[in-house]
């Protein structure tokens, strides 16, 4: 039987730790083919402007230079496909531009690369790609989103009608309901609010390495990717044309993702097109400053939410418009983001009966921007969250007891946008928020801060989201390019080890930990007898990968699913062994036996017999003992928690302080209670972050004025306090084998609308009305609202 | 070109390098060792501190031919030749201070810099000094917490405030 | 990077000589040099590093009662070895960018660059220190000549920085949320003969005097003597961490903060 802190439920200690830990972590830089070249892009420094000319003859003279590629080389070549199509609110496909490697006729944001030198060393292609000439004539750059809209606009795209990708309505039959409730309100709150474009900052940044063998026309490609087959397929067919069968995609440890590496970059494609062109392996290292300006980057909604209540202030209508920023080109999902994503989650935990969510997607000349942890749902919590603090304020009532009238209690329930929720216990999660978070000390609390000339502030958030992306059928329906199920291979060994491959990939989630302790659980066995392998095309089974928290509800179901088929078969083995009937036989701590009787076998004699099938139903079964399950969900999973936070404000500087954050989480089933700590302590580090400090601005020429660390601030350890987290909350989901819902984006999701909310009481505390400072709520901010 | 000759995890080291090369290049190109990252161009990140003459520096930040002579330690050197790991280290893994483990040698060289001056530091002088080193996964609790427990302080119950 | 040759004299002598070519830079402990060449922001043919001459590191007290820190001193070694005697200045290097920072940056390096956002322009200048080179004493109030700019000349060499000990001052630092340099730093420093106010980060000339507050805090060192006192936003700088209001606005708060910190 599996050791009692290793099996479902074991805080088991990470195995892949100790790789880390000692300098062993094989990441994609550390990565180095023999004989590779290096490459450099030059990029554009201007936002918007016509390529004029592209002179590369300089530059291929130059020490080291092997090869000067630009768009010329990828004419006949695909661009980089995006991965959804959202049909807009009258029936219409939205707007698709083309994506090309190299840019094509025109630079469309300040980063879009325009030419890619490959030389001998890294230092040496940047030297010649100094040496390129290009020509370039401005044009107006299109930044604010509404004036992109306007009449008359500069377009991003010439080829396009508008700036405009699509203006989605849902549920666009809503719509006059909603209108009518919102006129007969009791009261109506608005507000107007940003969610601001991030950065999303994964400490490792991305790299490419190409190889190609000319023997066998096999290309391989090295990269940074939360989901390498989706890399294969969107690349090898939309892109470059390769067949699957001949093309290897790995994605090795991996630094830390947040979305940011899900999606299918230029420089992945053109690392593996230049191996084969050049025949040398071809590595790309990005530094952080070009990560700035070429990862997809997040969020930038600009929102109007209107709550409408009756007389009781129940909740009756919810109405919605958002401008989207999708940047200069669409990255691969980022279409879903502020629809699917986004518009789908905007009941939040309460039973509004009319919601209506409109979603304007713009193309501006920025960085294009897509999924970052969350995704669509912090922009959906962070409004409706806002809202129902302002509403409180205006109506004098108790936030929480606002937000408690109005909750769903009834399972299973259907929003009216879409969804239906299996399960979840609101009250019950508010209740353990409202004990672990000392909610009846905070006045306490308060005047003691006020005695020290601080101002102190409470604020609450409840979120719900959907993870555990998702049943293929429905997505296909909303515009997915894309199945959304996952794989996993069981192989058990000859002598009991087993080896998992699983599509989900880790890239700090500790799959190696936690799978091993759910297969330990269901045959019995030490963890340490079974290995994760992940993240390398060549020996996993087509997979969609790590997003959307969605590791353990789908890939985990997946494994189960494979291990039920292995022991299923090894039931049969065993019934042989035995001499038994098959129905009579039970597995427990590894050891198969007969009920009612003494006959047993153990695991490994039954993993042997498999292999070695000397005594073996050949007749029946065949030998060996590796299954393999694809596992598409029926329904997203619906995890939910309620957070409070607890700020001081220094009166005289504006800067916030955050004294305590409790958040109480809903996950359903939990595998490994110490990794989802650690998944919810991180989500709320960076939902601090975007709240407090976090912030890529750009000027209205397009130039990004956060573009190193110096000027984007990342939360480091001293803005941020100890977190206290529970999840005893817990209401397991109805519809997939664990019951489990997945914990990866809750943090961050749930913390930022917490914060903001506490920094508007604080000040509310100090006399100021004030409704609402957008985020990052930094301490210039906090100051200029409260002596506006 | 010139030669440098360092002294790495207690092993003579030496060569050829340019004189742009930073040590950080030196270390994971020449002598390959890996485990020193590079998170950021503007020396912020920490994925990179080593530890060189006993005091932690950003190894990116400093060129390979300023190290001449010196004694240089980096996360490959501070385990137990046994694989036994130090009491950071272990700490760092009971305490699950760690996620996708790219900051990881830059927090481990840090936090050993911090306890070799301060033994049983802070909460507070823990976050101060951590300043130089980002991490974008844990929150920065677990670490904090690690190295509490790393000094020998009782982590059992710890909240904000 | 662009590539450059590269020496390590051990003495101030071979590296004047190093130094005295074209386009050859010095590199005191690189903390904001090397980041500056990575953007290829600059190009010198040559770098010539201070950081074997042992003859220009260490703090020790002058037979005039100053603090005498060696130009090539980490902001470490000062936050150790000018505790007991300037403990505010020991703070303020303590408080420099972070330990693995402190640990290879210098006060040489950093008053030659003299970045408006950088700690030690503000120290210097409220102690009225004496700036020593290789080839002459400067005083701070001729030194600093606004952002990036100082009196030093080509190849000229900070040895020394001579700081008369004040007998209360404390440096108070409001930070920039994402480089942590002062969004403002303000140095008040008093001595016998009156207070001096240096103000860091602020300012589009850089590093500059507070005049109006010196003059107030002269008369009465208290934090009442500068309540409600205000630099204008003229001439302040305005960035997406805080506008010039806010900076101006800064600027009182912290001066008042560090007049009750002095000690």
């Amino acid at each position: 039987m599996p050791k009692d802190h290793e099996g479902i439920g074991a805080g088991t200690k990470r195995r892949e730790d100790v790789r880390f830990l000692t300098g062993a972590g094989n990441y994609t830089d550390d990565i180095n083919v023999h004989g590779q070249a290096h490459v450099h892009f030059l990029r554009s420094d201007v936002a918007h402007g016509r390529l004029k000319k592209v002179d590369t003859a300089a530059a291929e003279g130059m020490p080291g230079v092997i090869r000067v590629f630009t768009g010329a080389d990828f004419e006949g070549v695909g661009g980089l496909p995006c991965g959804w199509c959202v049909t807009d609110r009258h029936g219409q496909p939205m707007q698709e531009p083309a994506h090309p490697v190299l840019a094509q006729g025109k630079v469309r944001h300040v980063g879009d690369p325009i030419a890619a030198v490959v030389a001998e060393t890294a230092e040496q292609a940047r030297d010649a790609a100094e040496a390129i000439e290009v020509e370039i004539e401005d044009l107006p750059a299109v930044i604010d989103m509404k004036a992109a809209l306007e009449e008359g606009a500069t377009k991003v795209h010439d080829d396009l009608t508008s700036n405009l990708c699509y203006d989605w309505g849902f549920v666009e039959e809503n719509r006059e309901a909603v209108d009518k409730a919102i006129k007969e309100a009791a009261h109506v709150t608005t507000l107007e609010l940003k969610n601001q474009r991030l950065v999303a900052n994964p400490m490792e940044p991305r790299v490419a390495v190409g190889d190609f063998n000319r023997g066998t026309g096999e290309h391989t490609l090295y990269t940074t990717s939360q989901n390498p087959h989706v890399i294969r397929l969107l690349m090898g067919a939309f892109v470059l044309g390769i067949p699957e069968h001949k093309l290897r995609v790995v994605a090795p440890d991996v630094g830390g993702g947040f979305g940011s590496k899900i999606f299918h970059y230029a420089e992945e494609a053109f690392c593996t097109f230049a191996a084969k062109a050049v025949n040398r392996p071809v590595k790309w290292t990005s530094s952080r400053s070009e990560a700035f300006i070429s990862d997809a980057q997040g969020r930038d909604h600009v929102t109007k939410i209107e709550l409408a209540l009756d007389k009781d202030n129940n909740f009756t209508a919810i109405r919605t418009e958002t401008y989207a920023n999708m940047g200069a080109y669409l990255s691969t999902f980022a279409p879903s983001v502020p629809t699917w994503l986004h518009g789908t989650l905007m009941a939040g935990n309460y039973k509004t009966p009319n919601i209506y969510v409109n979603v304007k997607a713009v193309f501006t000349n920025t960085v294009p921007v897509d999924a970052y942890r969350g995704a669509g749902r912090p922009e959906a919590t962070y409004q409706l969250e806002r809202v129902i603090d302002k509403a409180a304020r205006e109506l004098g009532v108790d936030p929480i007891a606002l937000r408690r009238q109005n909750f769903v209690t009834e399972f299973p329930y259907a929003t009216p946008v879409a969804v239906e929720y299996d399960t979840g216990d609101y009250h019950g999660t508010m209740d353990v928020l409202e004990k672990m978070a000392d909610l009846s000390g905070f006045e306490a609390r308060r005047k003691e801060s006020e005695a020290r000339g601080k101002l102190r502030g409470l604020g609450l958030n409840c979120y719900i989201e959907a993870c555990g992306i998702a049943p293929s059928q429905l997505v296909g329906q909303l515009g997915a390019r894309a199945g959304l199920y996952e794989s996993a291979t069981v192989r058990v060994n000859a002598t009991g080890g087993i080896v998992v491959m699983t599509g989900s990939h880790s890239h700090g989630q500790g799959h190696e930990t936690t799978f091993p302790q759910v297969i330990a659980d269901m045959i019995g066995i030490d963890a340490d007898m079974i290995e994760i392998e992940h993240g390398d095309t060549a020996n996993t089974p087509m997979g969609m990968g790590t997003y959307g928290s969605r590791s353990i509800a789908v890939g985990g179901s997946a494994m189960v699913r494979a291990a039920e088929k292995v022991i299923n078969k090894a039931k049969k083995i065993a019934a042989h062994l035995m001499e038994a009937s098959e129905a009579d036989v039970e597995l427990k701590d590894g050891q198969f036996s007969v009920a009612g009787t003494d006959k047993s076998v153990a695991w490994g004699d039954v993993t042997l017999a498999a292999y070695v099938p000397h005594n073996y139903p050949l007749d029946e079964i065949e030998p060996g003992l590796e299954e393999t399950a694809f596992y598409d969900p029926s329904n997203f999973t619906y995890p939910a928690g309620a957070y409070a936070c607890e700020v001081e404000v220094d009166p005289e500087t504006g800067k916030v302080e955050i004294k305590r954050f409790a958040a109480a989480d809903d996950f359903g089933n939990i595998i490994n209670p110490m990794i989802v700590d650690g998944q919810v302590h991180g989500g709320i580090g960076q939902g601090i972050g975007q709240a407090l400090l976090e912030n890529c601005v750009y000027d209205e020429s397009g130039q990004i004025l956060s573009a190193s660390f110096m000027d984007y601030a990342m939360p480091r350890a001293d803005d941020v306090p100890f977190y206290d987290v529970d999840h005893s909350s817990q209401t397991p989901c109805t519809h997939n084998p664990l019951g489990v819902k997945g914990c990866g984006e809750a943090g961050a999701i749930g913390s930022p609308p917490a914060v903001v909310n506490a920094v508007i009481d604080a000040l509310h505390s100090g006399g100021h009305k004030v409704d609402h400072i957008d985020m990052p709520v930094s301490p210039a901010r906090v100051w200029a609202a409260m002596n506006a | 070109m010139p030669q440098v000759s360092m002294t790495v995890n207690g092993k003579p080291a030496s060569g050829d390098v340019e004189g742009r090369t930073l040590l950080s290049s030196f270390l994971r190109d020449t002598l390959g060792l890996t485990g020193t990252h590079v998170g950021c161009d503007t020396s912020q990140c920490g994925a990179c501190v080593v530890h060189v003459d006993g005091e932690a520096v950003k190894a990116c930040t400093m060129f390979a031919l300023e190290a001449e002579g010196a004694e240089v330690a980096t996360i490959e050197g501070q385990a137990a030749p046994d694989g036994t790991l130090n009491a950071i280290q272990a700490a760092f893994q009971e305490h699950h201070g760690l996620q996708c483990g790219f900051c990881t040698p830059g927090m481990v060289m840090s936090a050993a810099a911090l306890l070799k001056d301060n033994p049983k530091p802070s909460e507070a002088e823990i976050r101060d000094y951590l300043e130089g080193n980002l991490c974008r996964c844990t929150g920065y609790h677990n670490i904090v917490k690690a190295i509490m427990a790393a000094s020998g302080q009782d982590v059992g119950a710890i909240a904000a405030e | 990077m662009y590539a450059f040759d590269f020496e390590r004299p051990s003495t101030l002598a071979e590296a004047e000589k190093a130094l005295a070519g074209e386009d050859a830079q010095a590199l005191g402990g690189g903390q904001t040099l090397i980041p500056t060449l990575k953007q290829r922001l600059a190009m010198p043919e040559k770098l010539v590093s201070l950081g074997a001459i042992q003859e220009i590191k260490g703090v020790c007290k002058g037979d005039d009662g100053a603090l005498c820190v060696g130009g090539g001193t980490t902001h470490a070694t000062v936050a150790r070895e000018a505790a007991a005697d300037y403990p505010a200045l020991a703070a303020l290097a303590a408080h420099i960018g972070d330990p693995a920072v402190r640990n290879r940056g210098t006060i040489g390096g950093s008053i030659a660059n003299n970045d408006p956002a950088a700690c030690y322009p503000a120290a210097v200048l409220a102690s009225g220190a004496t700036v020593v080179t290789n080839k002459r004493k400067i005083a701070a109030d001729d030194y600093f000549k606004g952002m990036f700019e100082t009196a030093l000349d080509e190849g000229e060499i900070i040895t020394e920085v001579r700081f008369p000990v004040p007998e209360k001052a404390s440096y108070q630092k409001f930070e920039q949320p994402a480089s942590r340099f002062a969004l403002v730093g303000v140095f008040v420093a008093k001595y016998a003969d009156g207070v001096r106010v240096g103000v860091t980060g602020a300012s589009e000339g850089g590093v500059f005097r507070w005049t109006e507050a010196e003059a107030a805090l002269s008369a009465d060192f208290s934090t009442g003597a500068v309540e409600g006192m205000a630099r204008p936003a003229d001439g302040m700088m305005s960035d997406l961490h805080g506008s010039a209001a806010y900076r101006a606005h800064l600027v009182g708060v912290m001066t008042r903060r560090a007049v009750a910190a002095a000690s």
